[in-house]
C-alpha cells in the first residue's frame, strides 16, 4: 500500500543534543504502526516534528505527497493529522462536549459577525456540530457525560475523550502518544480493541508510541525502534523482538555480544 | 497550657486590630469619615469603622479560640472576644495619650488635635476610658456573633450590609424620594436624616431585611419550584416583567437623580463598555492587556477630530457617523498593536501592552503631534449629538445649530451609553456561545493544544484584540462627546488598571460580573466623596480580600466557578459516580 506519511532524514537538535538523528520513516495507508524505544529515545520529539509542535531542523516530512515540515500545527491538522498527548492535555475546565466541539473548529467556517447576528446558517452549523459531537461521545462510550467537566472524568474516560477530540478533526492519520499509560490490564485490552475499531471502521491510519509491550506486539503491523534519536530497527513484531540491538537497547549493554562495540562507539560520540 | 494559649492569642489579635485601627486614624480616614453619619446624630462613619475593627478583632479571636478549645465553650470564647476588643481599644487610647504628649504631626499629618477630639468624643482626656470600654463591648459583640446559630447569622449579615449600604447612599435615596412628591417626602424624612439614616429608619430597614431573608430561607425554595412549575409562557412573561422593571429603574434613574448622579452613572456605563471589551481579550481569550486605555484614546480622539468645531477638527461629521468610524479605527489599532505581541505570552504580554498604552498617551500629548492632536491643550469643542437632519460634512468654526433635538445633557448621553452597553453585552454574549468563543476559551486553557486542533492562533488572538479594542473605542467616543473635550492626561495608565480590577472583582469572563464590578469599583467611590480620597487604598484592600475570599469574583461565569472550586467539584462527582 502507498505510504500516507513519509519522513526522510528527519533531524531535531536541542542545542548540542541530537534528539532525533536522520530518521527515515514510512507509514503505509490504513496500517497500525508503532514507535518504541527506551525513555529519552526521541519518540515524542519525532511526534512533535510530524505535528508541527517543534519544527524539525533537517529533513523532509510529506503527508499524502504534501511537504508539511514547514507548516503550522493548525495547517497540518487541517490536512488530516491529529494527535493525543502523553500526559493528557484536555481543556480541563471545559465540558466534555465543548472539548469535542473545539476539535470541530476546522469544519465550522461562518465568520464571527454572522454568529453575532445568529443567521440561520450559523444555527444550522452549530446544530450539526452538536449532533456530531454527541455521536463521537457515544463512539468513545461517554454517552451522557457530555456536560461533565473534562477534569472530573475518570482517568480512562479522559483518555477516550482526548481521542474523541482528536477524531473530531476527522483525521486520516491519528498519532497516539502512550495511550495505555496508567491503565489497568482490563482497560488496556479495551483500548487495543478500540484502536482496531478506529482503523477498521473509520479507516484511520494509526501511529502509536507505546511502552506497554503486550499492546505493541499485539496490535502493530510494523514497529520502528528508536534509541538515542536513531532508528536502530524496523520490522514486524517478530522481527523486532529477535533483533539483538533492540534487546541491548532495552536490557542494557552486554546483553547482546555485539552490543559492546556500539556502546563504545556511542560513548565516544557523546563525549565528542 | 491551653488556657494561656487562647488568652495570649486573643491579646495578639487585639494588638493586631489596634494596629489596624491606629493606621486608619493616622491616614486621616477617621477624621474624614466622621463628617458622614451612619445613623444621624448617633454614630458617624468614622466611629463605625473604628468599632468595626474591634468587632472583627473580637470575632477573629473568638474563632481562633474555637479552633483551639473546640466547640461548646462559650465562656472562653466571649472572654477572648472581650480581650481582643479591649486591647484594640487600649491601643487607640494609647495613641491619644501619646499624641497629646508628643507632637506626631511632623510625621503623621493627620495626627491632629481634631483627631484626638473625635476619639474622645470631644470631652477631652477625662473621657479616655470610653475607648477601651467601647472596644471591649464591640469585641464581645463580635464573639457573641460567632455563637449565634447559622439560621440567625445569615439574615443579620444581610441586614447589616443593607443598612450600611442605605446609610452610605442615603443622600441619593433622599433626593430621589423627595422629588417624587409630598407623600414620599414625609417618608424620606422619616427614614433618612440630613446625613445617614435616622434611628427609626435604621430599625425599619434592619427588621425588613431580616424578615425578608428569614422568609426567603423558609419559603424560597417553594417559590422557586412553583415558578418553575408554571407554564412556559407564564414563566416567560414573568421574566419579561422583571426585565421591564430593571429597565424602568435604569432608564428612570437619571431623570429623578439630577445631573451629578447622571454623570456618575454615565461614567459607570463607560467603564462597563470598556470592561466588556477587555472581558473579551482577558476574560475569554486570557490575554492580559494593560494598555487598554490606548483604544479608548483612539476612539475618543477619532470622534474629537471628526466632530470638533475647534481648531483641530478636521471635518464636521455628525456624531452618528463619527462613532462607527471611531469604532472601526479603534479596531484597526487593535490589529496594529496586536500583531507584534502575538507571540508574547503571559506576563510578558502584560508588560508589552503596558508600554503600548503609555506610548499612545505620550504621543497624543506630545509637542511633536501637537499640530494634529492639540498636544497638552487637547481637543475642545466636540459637538453634541443631534437628532435631526444631517448637515454637510465640512469643517466648521462654531458650534452647529441642531435642526432637531440636541442630546446635550449628561442624561441624554446616558441613554446613548446604556443602549451601546446593551448592544455590546449582546454581542459579547453571542460571541462567547459561538465557535470563536470556544476557540478563545481553548486558547486560554492550552494554547499549544488549541493550535494542534486546527485553531489559527494568529487569527483568533487578533480577533480578540480587535473586538476588545472596538468596544473600548466606542466607550472613548461616547466619553469624548459627554465631556465635550479630550486631553491626553485623561488617558492615564490608571484607567487600564481600573478596567482590569473591575473585571477581576466582578468575575473574569462574566458579562454580568463586568456590570457589578463597574458599579462597585467606579460608581461607589464617585458617589462617596469621602471614600474617593482613599480610593487606591480601598482598591488594593478589596483586591486582596477578593483574591483570598472570593477569587472567582462577585458574579462569576460558570466556567470560572468550576475552575476555582474544582476541589469541591471533584468530591461531588466522586459521590455521583458511587
Amino acid at each position: 500500500m502507498a505510504p500516507i506519511l513519509t519522513a526522510k532524514k528527519v533531524t531535531k537538535r536541542f542545542g548540542g543534543l541530537v534528539a532525533v538523528n536522520a530518521v527515515d520513516f514510512e507509514i503505509p495507508e490504513k496500517s497500525i504502526v508503532s514507535i518504541i524505544g527506551p525513555n529519552g529515545a526521541g519518540k515524542t520529539t519525532f511526534f512533535n516534528c510530524i505535528t508541527g509542535f517543534g519544527k524539525c531542523d533537517e529533513g523532509e516530512i510529506s503527508f499524502e505527497g504534501t511537504p508539511i515540515q514547514r507548516l503550522r500545527p493548525d495547517q497540518i491538522t487541517k490536512l488530516g493529522i491529529s494527535r493525543t498527548y502523553q500526559n493528557i492535555r484536555l481543556f480541563a475546565d471545559m465540558s466534555a462536549l465543548e472539548n469535542i466541539l473545539v476539535g470541530q473548529h476546522v469544519f465550522l467556517n461562518s465568520p464571527w459577525f454572522s454568529a453575532v447576528l445568529g443567521t440561520p446558517k450559523v444555527r444550522k452549523e452549530e446544530k450539526t456540530a452538536l449532533s456530531e459531537a454527541q455521536r463521537l461521545l457515544n463512539f468513545v462510550d461517554l454517552k451522557g457525560k457530555g456536560d461533565m467537566l473534562a477534569r472530573n472524568l475518570p482517568y480512562g474516560a479522559q483518555r477516550r475523550l482526548e481521542i474523541a477530540r482528536a477524531l473530531a478533526t476527522k483525521p486520516k492519520l491519528l498519532l497516539l502518544d502512550e495511550p495505555s499509560a496508567g491503565m489497568n490490564p482490563r482497560e488496556t485490552e479495551d483500548l487495543t480493541a478500540f484502536i482496531h475499531r478506529l482503523r477498521d471502521e473509520l479507516g484511520i491510519t494509526i501511529l502509536l508510541i507505546e511502552h506497554h509491550m503486550r499492546v505493541v506486539m499485539g496490535i502493530s503491523e510494523n514497529i520502528t525502534v528508536l534509541d538515542y534519536g536513531e532508528k536502530i530497527a524496523e520490522g514486524t513484531p517478530a522481527q523486532v523482538q529477535s533483533n539483538p540491538r533492540v534487546i541491548e537497547a532495552y536490557l542494557g549493554r552486554g546483553a547482546a555480544t555485539e552490543g559492546m562495540a556500539t556502546a563504545h562507539e556511542r560513548y565516544t560520540k557523546k563525549a565528542g | 497550657m491551653k488556657k494561656e494559649n487562647f488568652i495570649w492569642n486573643a491579646i495578639k489579635t487585639g494588638l493586631l486590630g489596634g494596629a489596624v485601627a491606629i493606621f486608619i486614624c493616622l491616614i486621616g480616614m477617621v477624621e474624614i469619615f466622621s463628617k458622614r453619619d451612619v445613623i444621624e446624630k448617633t454614630i458617624t462613619l468614622g466611629q463605625f469603622v473604628l468599632l468595626a475593627t474591634s468587632v472583627v478583632a473580637g470575632f477573629v479571636a473568638s474563632r481562633r479560640t474555637l479552633s483551639l478549645l473546640g466547640q461548646n465553650k462559650p465562656v472562653p470564647n466571649l472572654i477572648a472576644g472581650l480581650l481582643a476588643g479591649l486591647f484594640t481599644g487600649i491601643l487607640i487610647a494609647l495613641l491619644v495619650i501619646f499624641g497629646n504628649q508628643v507632637n506626631l504631626r511632623a510625621v503623621f499629618l493627620n495626627a491632629s488635635p481634631a483627631l484626638y477630639d473625635l476619639l474622645t468624643l470631644k470631652k477631652g482626656m477625662g473621657n479616655i476610658w470610653v475607648l477601651p470600654t467601647a472596644g471591649a463591648i464591640s469585641g464581645l459583640i463580635g464573639a457573641a456573633y460567632l455563637l449565634l446559630p447559622q439560621i440567625l447569622r445569615g439574615p443579620i449579615n444581610r441586614s447589616l450590609l443593607f443598612v450600611i449600604f442605605m446609610a452610605l447612599f442615603s443622600g441619593l435615596f433622599r433626593v430621589v424620594m423627595i422629588n417624587q412628591g409630598p407623600g414620599m417626602e414625609i417618608a424620606a424624612k422619616f427614614l433618612f436624616g440630613q446625613s445617614g439614616l435616622t434611628l427609626s429608619g435604621t430599625i425599619i430597614f434592619f427588621i425588613i431585611v431580616v424578615a425578608i431573608t428569614m422568609f426567603w430561607n423558609n419559603k424560597g425554595r417553594d417559590i422557586q419550584t412553583s415558578i418553575s412549575r408554571l407554564p412556559k409562557n407564564r414563566q416567560l412573561s414573568l421574566r419579561v416583567l422583571t426585565f421591564a422593571l430593571i429597565a424602568y429603574i435604569a432608564l428612570g434613574l437619571p431623570l429623578v437623580s439630577g445631573p451629578f448622579i447622571a454623570q456618575v452613572i454615565v461614567t459607570v456605563v463607560l467603564f462597563i463598555l470598556m470592561g466588556l471589551g477587555l472581558n473579551i481579550t482577558l476574560g475569554f481569550a486570557g490575554l492580559l492587556d494593560l494598555g487598554f486605555v490606548a483604544f479608548y484614546a483612539v476612539g475618543a480622539y477619532t470622534v474629537g477630530l471628526l466632530t470638533s468645531y475647534g481648531q483641530y477638527g478636521l471635518q464636521h461629521i455628525p456624531f452618528w457617523v463619527a462613532v462607527p468610524i471611531a469604532v472601526l479605527v479603534a479596531m484597526a489599532f487593535g490589529a496594529v498593536l496586536g500583531l507584534p505581541v502575538l507571540g508574547v505570552r503571559g506576563d510578558y504580554l502584560a508588560i508589552a501592552t503596558l508600554g503600548f498604552g503609555e506610548i499612545v498617551r505620550l504621543l497624543a500629548g506630545s509637542d511633536f503631534l501637537a499640530p494634529y492632536f492639540g498636544g497638552p491643550q487637547g481637543i475642545i469643542g466636540i459637538q453634541k449629538p443631534c437628532l435631526g437632519i444631517l448637515g454637510e460634512f465640512i469643517k466648521v468654526d462654531a458650534p452647529r445649530i441642531c435642526n432637531g433635538i440636541e442630546l446635550g445633557k449628561p442624561q441624554d448621553i446616558y441613554y446613548i451609553a446604556v443602549a451601546s452597553a446593551l448592544l455590546i453585552a449582546f454581542v459579547a454574549w453571542r460571541l462567547r456561545e459561538s465557535r470563536l468563543g470556544r476557540a478563545w476559551m481553548a486558547i486560554r486553557e492550552d494554547e499549544d493544544v488549541a493550535e494542534a486542533l486546527g485553531i489559527n492562533l494568529i487569527q483568533t488572538k487578533l480577533l480578540a484584540y480587535m473586538l476588545g479594542a472596538a468596544f473600548a473605542g466606542l466607550g472613548g467616543a461616547i466619553f469624548a462627546t459627554l465631556i465635550g473635550s479630550i486631553f491626553a492626561t485623561s488617558m492615564q495608565l490608571i484607567v487600564s488598571i481600573n478596567v482590569v480590577s473591575l473585571i477581576i472583582v466582578g468575575g473574569m469572563g462574566s458579562i454580568p460580573g463586568v456590570i457589578v464590578g463597574a458599579i462597585a469599583l467606579i460608581g461607589l467611590p464617585e458617589l462617596l466623596r469621602e471614600i474617593s480620597e482613599f480610593r487606591f487604598l480601598l482598591y488594593g484592600a478589596t483586591l486582596i480580600v477578593m483574591m483570598l475570599a472570593k477569587p472567582e469574583g462577585l458574579w462569576p461565569s460558570q466556567a470560572t466557578k468550576r475552575e476555582l472550586h474544582h476541589a469541591d467539584a471533584d468530591n461531588i462527582t466522586a459521590e455521583n459516580l458511587i
